[in-house]
């Protein structure tokens, strides 16, 4: 089972010394790269198993020139795929042989910040975490913090419309973004949504959020920003049974607490992670509960305790609150090394997506077991707990023939099980090609089609970021997996949630 | 004289959309009708009564999650939810209207200011398209980015893109204590930066809203929460410079925020506009239309105006502040000659139109209402 995408038009391939100089046309100087050692960076993104260098990488500087770009590519039939930092873990960042690859790195500043009206306007290009340096001295942040928040840019996370570790309680990119300036495939520079909280007429923001690249290329974004809260404090709980750490989340919630951040690791996950970087965590429970709590401290003390009796209630056999923000730091510090962590442990792994209705857990957890013994192949599991979104990572050795075939069907069978208990293939980390072909486990014919047709209103010759999203390929080239293998993954100072 | 249709199924309904759109006819679709007073007058429509949608389908409170059929009464639902001790965090208003209609008006009460609007509690539907066809998109689950987001385009689209039968909302705990802290006799730019402050504070605030309130102006802000951190709250309020807040009792809070959710001070006004603008911009707006009654919610970010100057002067004036103003009441020949919706870029309309295409290609929900 190797990825296919859509075969590449033999004459736009033809044609790419004439491309190139209409790019150079209109993007002067360094911001037009046709040499294959300056392609190689970005013939992947955060999905390594799959690789392809572009045609041709532009990198624009305004929006004159986005416009410019994208409206040439309409007129000459060429296609573009968007690309911020290139972390998409799904795939939506991959090139195409014959479409420029549209980096928007150079759109990096941070262009108001009004702290009256509590809101940032950025350049998509302006990573997720620089928005939060730049306020922080006033005491705001912005929410939503998905782990790769040094690398990953706004505009990516407004295409994947991105999660964190605290969306549970302060929602995911979509709840946090007033407004974009969006070029389409036409050319045209369009306003959706605004500095206030909605919209005149239809809410276009809301769809171009989530759009993973396939509606416009976002050249400006307006977020929320929100005060610091004053304290966060941290439980650790332990649970000798899976199903015991279960009834606790859900109880926690059906006591009206709505934690800042509730994560779960399995017994794999558990000792993967103290393996690696040993903070102490319990070796004998099979389930570990992260619970962060913030607010004034009055609060935090009142729901630390509130938590800790709905824990006990549910068999924990270990209760840690933390004391100060360092032992707080340490309780996170093993479930953020979880992905390296696994890197240890195995040579290579995949790392899944979905979401269940959290009550499905146990007996999800007890399937994808059996699937792991059917497939001979390890499977850890980290898991935001609060809101159902698992994060199976899938062992497997890309050096063994057909293991990174059986580790695909192995992700695949699990995304399947995720939506026959009511949940989704996707969480947090978009469809892009990653889960393409698993969409009509989710949609009807019907459905899907409902979905491209609203494609086309934005792009009526399907030029923007195609063979992602949609299963709509008749014809297709097999590209080639060029592993990266022994945990040689880009970005590796990340932390990986 | 309206016609009045009310399918009780999907494939009923599927199958008198195919009809209509079949001989180029227009269908209004209709939840509670508390609504039918917004938007041009539309004589000669075919109603479509969607209250033979109704009853729960799933909820199980633990995982906030809510799916019920669409012309299901609000208050109902607001009931079964109550009854768990949670809450539809968009605060809607209404009376006699079914969550369908609340959902498809996109209208959101105070606590949309720190909640989310509708736009950000629908989690995902069904609903019949306007070339006849069932459809689902979104899902079931609180967190979910598989396929385009086309809730957020379903809340407030005001039954133009497809008839929604069955919706799936977040709900969230209902706060344990509310209390309600007044300011009084500020003008708006003072009350519009002292929200602004108090918003800027950890202290959390879910709603804030500036108002006429027993003959006199009063600055309203509302903390949410359990009793230990309100009390914190508010005294950190209090550290910030805005010791002279008072609190008033429940039902005095209660009171007031049902009459910001509902209009209340401005209930008997002929003519009703709804504008959004960013929250400091709003006393300029107030400035620049004099002799018109107002109510300002979200902090600022909501200004309800009662004014009879000219339209084209609103929508100036709201634009102009980044925002945009919408008519929600006037009488018939002012809501014949003015669009209820403020008007956009010629772009973005025709965006705007090749989207509602991809729903409804041959317009049988355009009833030229909007
Ligand atoms: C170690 C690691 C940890 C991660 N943790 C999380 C996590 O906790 N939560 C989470 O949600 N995700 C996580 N991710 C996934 C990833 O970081 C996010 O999806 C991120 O939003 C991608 O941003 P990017 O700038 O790298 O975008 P890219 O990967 O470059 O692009 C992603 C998609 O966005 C489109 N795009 C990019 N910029 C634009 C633009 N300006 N206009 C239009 N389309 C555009 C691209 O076409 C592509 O479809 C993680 C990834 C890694 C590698």
């Amino acid at each position: 089972m190797s990825l296919c995408m859509p075969e590449p038009d033999a004459g736009v391939l033809a044609r790419r010394a004439e491309i190139v100089a209409a790019m150079r046309a209109i993007v002067p100087g360094e911001g037009v790269i046709d040499h294959a050692d300056g392609l190689r960076p970005y013939e992947t993104d955060g999905l390594t198993a799959y690789r392809q260098p572009p045609l041709v990488v532009v990198l624009p500087e305004t929006v004159a020139q986005v416009a410019a770009v994208l409206r040439w590519c309409r007129d000459h039939a060429v296609k573009v795929v968007p690309r911020g930092a290139g972390t998409s873990l799904s795939g939506g960042a991959l090139p195409l042989a014959d479409g420029v690859l549209l980096g928007m790195a150079k759109f990096n500043r941070i262009l108001h910040v009004d702290y009256a009206d509590r809101i940032a306007i950025v350049q998509p290009g302006v990573t997720n975490l620089a928005i939060s340096r730049a306020v922080e001295d006033e005491g705001f942040y912005y929410a939503p913090d998905p782990s790769s928040q040094i690398a990953c840019t706004i505009g990516g996370n407004v295409a994947e419309n991105s999660g964190g570790v605290h969306c549970l309680k302060y929602g995911v990119t979509t709840n946090n973004v007033l407004g974009v300036e969006l070029v389409t495939i036409d050319g045209e520079v369009l306003r959706l949504g605004g500095q206030g909280l909605e919209s005149a007429g239809l809410d276009l923001l809301g769809l171009v959020v989530g759009s993973e690249g396939l509606l416009g290329v976002v050249t400006e974004v307006t977020v929320r920003i929100l005060p610091r809260p004053e304290t966060a404090r941290a439980l650790l709980i332990g649970f000798p049974e899976l199903e015991g750490a279960g009834r606790c989340v859900g109880e926690v919630i059906a006591a009206g607490i709505i934690p800042a951040g509730m994560e779960m690791m399995d017994r794999a996950a558990i000792h993967a992670a103290e393996a690696f970087v040993n903070v102490g965590y319990p070796l004998d429970v099979e389930a570990l509960l992260i619970v962060e709590l913030d607010g004034p401290a009055a609060e935090c003390a009142h729901l630390i305790e509130a938590v800790a009796r709905i824990a006990e209630a549910n068999g924990a056999s270990s209760i840690r609150a933390s004391s100060d923000d360092t032992e707080r730091i340490a309780f996170w510090a093993g479930r953020k090394a979880a992905f390296p962590a696994a890197g240890r442990i195995s040579p290579d792994y995949f790392c899944m997506d979905g979401t269940i209705p959290r009550r499905r857990l146990p007996d999800v957890l007890a399937r994808m077991k059996l699937l792991s013994e059917q497939y001979g192949l390890g499977v850890i599991n980290v898991f935001h707990a609060g809101d159902g979104n698992l994060h199976p990572m899938v062992l497997y050795d890309a050096n063994v023939p057909g293991q990174l075939e059986l580790a695909e069907a192995f992700g695949a069978d699990i995304l399947r099980l995720c939506v026959e208990v009511g949940g989704v293939l996707t969480g947090e980390h978009g469809v892009g090609v990653e889960k393409r072909d698993l969409m009509p486990a989710m949609f009807s014919a019907i459905d899907l089609a409902q979905q491209v047709e609203l494609k086309h209103a934005f792009d009526p010759a399907a030029l923007l970021n195609p063979g992602k999203v949609f299963p709509t390929l008749h014809r297709c080239a097999e590209l080639g997996q060029m592993h990266v293998h022994g945990g040689k993954l880009p970005f590796p100072d990340l932390p990986r949630l | 004289m309206s016609v009045m249709l009310r399918p009780t199924d999907i494939g009923e309904l599927c199958d008198l959309v195919a009809a209509f759109a079949g001989k180029d006819d227009r269908l209004c679709l209709r939840g509670g009708g508390s609504k039918d007073a917004i938007g041009a007058p539309t004589p000669d429509v075919t109603v479509v009564d969607m209250r033979g949608f109704s009853g729960v389908v799933d909820y199980d409170p633990p995982e906030l999650v809510l799916t019920v059929r669409a012309g299901t009464p609000l208050a109902e639902v607001q009931a079964l939810v109550a009854a768990e001790n949670q809450m539809l965090a968009f605060d809607p208003e209404g009376l006699g209207t079914t969550i369908g209609g609340v959902i498809a008006a996109g209208m959101a009460g105070p606590l949309r200011l720190t909640r989310g609007g509708v736009r950000d509690h629908l989690l995902g539907f069904e609903a019949v398209s306007g070339r006849g066809e069932r459809f689902v998109a979104g899902g079931k689950v609180v967190k979910n980015v598989t396929g385009f987001d086309l809730s957020k385009l379903m809340a407030g689209s005001w039954g133009r893109l497809a008839a929604l039968t069955e919706v799936t909302l977040k709900v969230v705990p209902r706060p344990q204590l509310q209390q309600t802290l007044l300011l009084r006799g500020l003008d708006p730019a003072a009350a519009v930066a002292v929200m602004a402050s108090a918003l800027g504070t950890p202290a959390e605030l879910s709603a804030a809203a500036h108002l006429a309130w027993h003959g006199e102006p009063v600055t309203a802000l509302r903390l949410d929460g359990f009793a230990p951190s309100v009390a914190a709250r508010r005294a950190m309020l209090a550290r910030d410079a805005l010791a002279a807040l008072e609190p008033i009792d429940d039902d005095e809070g209660d009171a007031l925020w049902d009459a910001v959710r509902h209009v209340r001070p401005l209930a008997s006004a002929p003519i009703l506009w709804r504008i959004v603008v960013a929250p400091s911009k709003a006393p300029g707006v107030i400035i620049a239309l004099p002799g018109a009654a107002w109510l300002l919610d979200w902090a600022g970010g909501l200004l309800w105006l009662a004014s009879d100057s000219d339209p084209a002067d609103i929508r100036r004036v709201a634009e102009a502040g980044g925002g945009h103003a919408m008519l929600v009441r006037g009488d018939t020949a002012l809501r014949g000659a003015v669009s209820a919706f403020h008007p956009r870029s010629p772009a973005l309309t025709a965006l705007e139109t090749r989207v509602r295409r991809a729903f409804d290609p041959a317009g049988v929900f355009e009833t030229g209402r909007f």
